[in-house]
């Protein structure tokens, strides 16, 4: 039997559901630790009516736009100065993969020291968590640029910053949206990790709130909407603008 | 003359194994305008570094080019280059490739114009919104040969431009390229390891030798185009460099053959 990849997600994910209803229908676990999907749903639906998580996803946002905003920013900056100088290269490319392997969470209590429980130290923490990745892209974007390319440029008597902005930032533009699409990801899991910590609003706060009033069905109802966003984003905006830098650059088949 | 070779020579030299090595040194070599000259040789005989160097991506080690009496120093619109790989700009689509170098000389509807006349040229004026993705190697080829052409280069270097193409594609590209040389009457420097290209195409054809790489012969071809393969002139000629080249292919073989004993001995 053929189907379409749609009706093949929805069959899985109604048999997950299935199996998720009949474990609860077995009642090994008490209600309040195990609930039902329906009681996940209706608070969900409540969760929106009442308008708390459209305002708690609001500020999320909010963080994230910001935090990534300035990751994407530094993150080019120093990619573009490691990039270009074999000197600060050789001496800083080290330890930009020592910072892109620290997890962004351990960033939390040196955020809530520095700036307290603050809207601007969850910032911080998204800032940190996407930046290094950006960098490290954008550091690849600029090495790899074919050199073919950029010996056809000088024939055409190309050089210097027109070299720079005409050939080597376009031929990046593969390499750099690669660095877009693991900023956004590592900024959203470092957004959840600052704001369960932090005094709100916020996504993660609300979860952390929901777990303090042993709110089950919020904790995983929140839970499947910060896992619904990630994929949404990923696969709507990211990939598909990746999919159509890479035919264009002739990166695809 | 246009462009003149003096005592040129190069050497390669390997800074982190204190060892260098010499290309070749001395080639002297004019060449006048509206001349279709080939520049044939085996692999190793320095022929694209000799063409590199007149682009000027490559510094002389000794000796002097100068073009129209001015040194060349650096790569310059003066000198157009065509490669074997098409090395065209994949975020730009045809028309956008063929204006690249003439942003710098001229507005944007001058520029457009020139594209326009040179796709025109290569007979692709149908695909000038297309993105190089969407061509084939051939066609390619065809877009690098317009953006050298549209920057009115003094010169066109080709560096085996239809070596990576397959036969077919290759004889009409042939046949194209000296359709725009007479039509442009543009001075032509074409590096090739085809005997058969080299005859067919050129006014002249300097065979280089190699280890160290050296002119060896400085051919005229005066009978007229086309020359089919069955010409007897072209056969003639054909089996007189194919002699000129078979003690230098030898050599090079020797040579890596001595290599292959060393390291495996």
């Amino acid at each position: 039997m053929k189907f379409s990849i749609a009706a093949k997600r929805i069959m899985f994910l109604i048999v997950v559901i299935g199996i998720w209803q009949f474990i609860y229908s077995l009642n090994i676990f008490e209600a309040i630790v195990f609930p039902s999907p329906i009681t996940v749903a209706t608070a969900l639906y409540e969760g929106f009516t009442s308008g708390d998580l459209v305002k708690a996803l609001g500020a999320s946002f909010k963080h994230l736009l910001f935090g990534m905003s300035l990751a994407i920013l530094f993150g080019t900056i120093i990619g573009v100065i490691l990039g270009k100088s074999k000197q600060a290269d050789e001496t800083a490319g080290m330890y930009l993969i020592a910072l892109q392997s620290i997890p962004s969470i351990v960033w939390v209590p040196l955020a809530i020291m520095l700036f307290g429980f603050t809207e601007f130290s969850v910032i911080f923490v998204v800032v940190l968590g996407g930046t290094f990745v950006m960098a490290i892209n954008v550091r690849s974007a600029i090495q790899n640029v074919s050199p073919q390319l950029i010996r056809a440029a000088k024939t055409m008597g190309t050089q210097g910053l027109r070299l720079f902005y005409r050939v080597e930032v376009p031929a990046g533009i593969p390499y750099f949206m690669t660095g877009i699409r693991l900023a956004w990801a590592f900024s959203w899991r470092a957004l959840m990790a600052g704001e369960l910590l932090s005094n709100g609003p916020g996504l993660g706060y609300s979860l952390s709130y929901a777990q303090d009033y042993a709110r089950m069905d919020q904790v995983i109802g929140i839970i499947i909407i910060i896992g619904v966003i990630g994929a949404i984003v990923d696969h709507f905006v990211f990939s598909k603008l990746e999919h159509t830098v890479m035919k264009r650059w002739g990166l695809l088949r | 003359m246009l462009l003149k070779l003096q005592n040129v020579g190069k050497t390669f030299i390997d800074k982190q194994k204190h060892t260098s090595f010499e290309v070749f040194s001395d080639i002297d070599l004019t060449i006048a305008e509206n001349q279709f000259v080939s520049i044939l040789g085996p692999s190793g005989c320095g022929k694209s570094t000799l063409l590199s160097m007149v682009a000027g991506l490559e510094n002389t080690t000794e000796g002097s080019i100068t073009l129209e009496k001015r040194e060349i120093k650096k790569p310059g619109p003066d000198r157009g280059m065509v490669f074997q790989q098409p090395s065209l700009f994949p975020w730009l689509d045809v028309k956008g490739n063929v204006t690249f170098p003439l942003k710098k000389s001229m507005n944007k509807q001058q520029a457009e114009l020139e594209a326009d006349y040179f796709l025109k040229l290569v007979q692709l004026s149908k695909f000038k919104h297309h993105y190089i993705y969407e061509l084939s190697g051939g066609m390619q080829q065809r877009v690098a040969i317009a953006r050298a052409l549209a920057m009115n280069p003094k010169v066109l270097l080709m560096d085996e431009p239809f070596g990576a193409l397959d036969e077919q594609t290759r004889h009409i590209l042939q046949d194209k390229l000296l359709e725009i040389w007479q039509q442009t009457k543009k001075t032509i420097l074409f590096v090739t390891h085809s005997i058969h290209e080299a005859i067919k195409l050129s006014d002249r054809i300097i065979v280089m030798g190699t280890r160290p790489g050296r002119i060896i012969s400085d051919i005229t071809i005066d009978f007229p185009r086309p020359r089919d393969r069955e010409n007897q002139q072209v056969i003639t000629l054909e089996k007189k460099i194919m002699n000129l080249l078979k003690t230098e292919i030898n050599k090079v073989l020797k040579e890596e053959l001595a290599d292959e004993i060393q390291h495996s001995s």
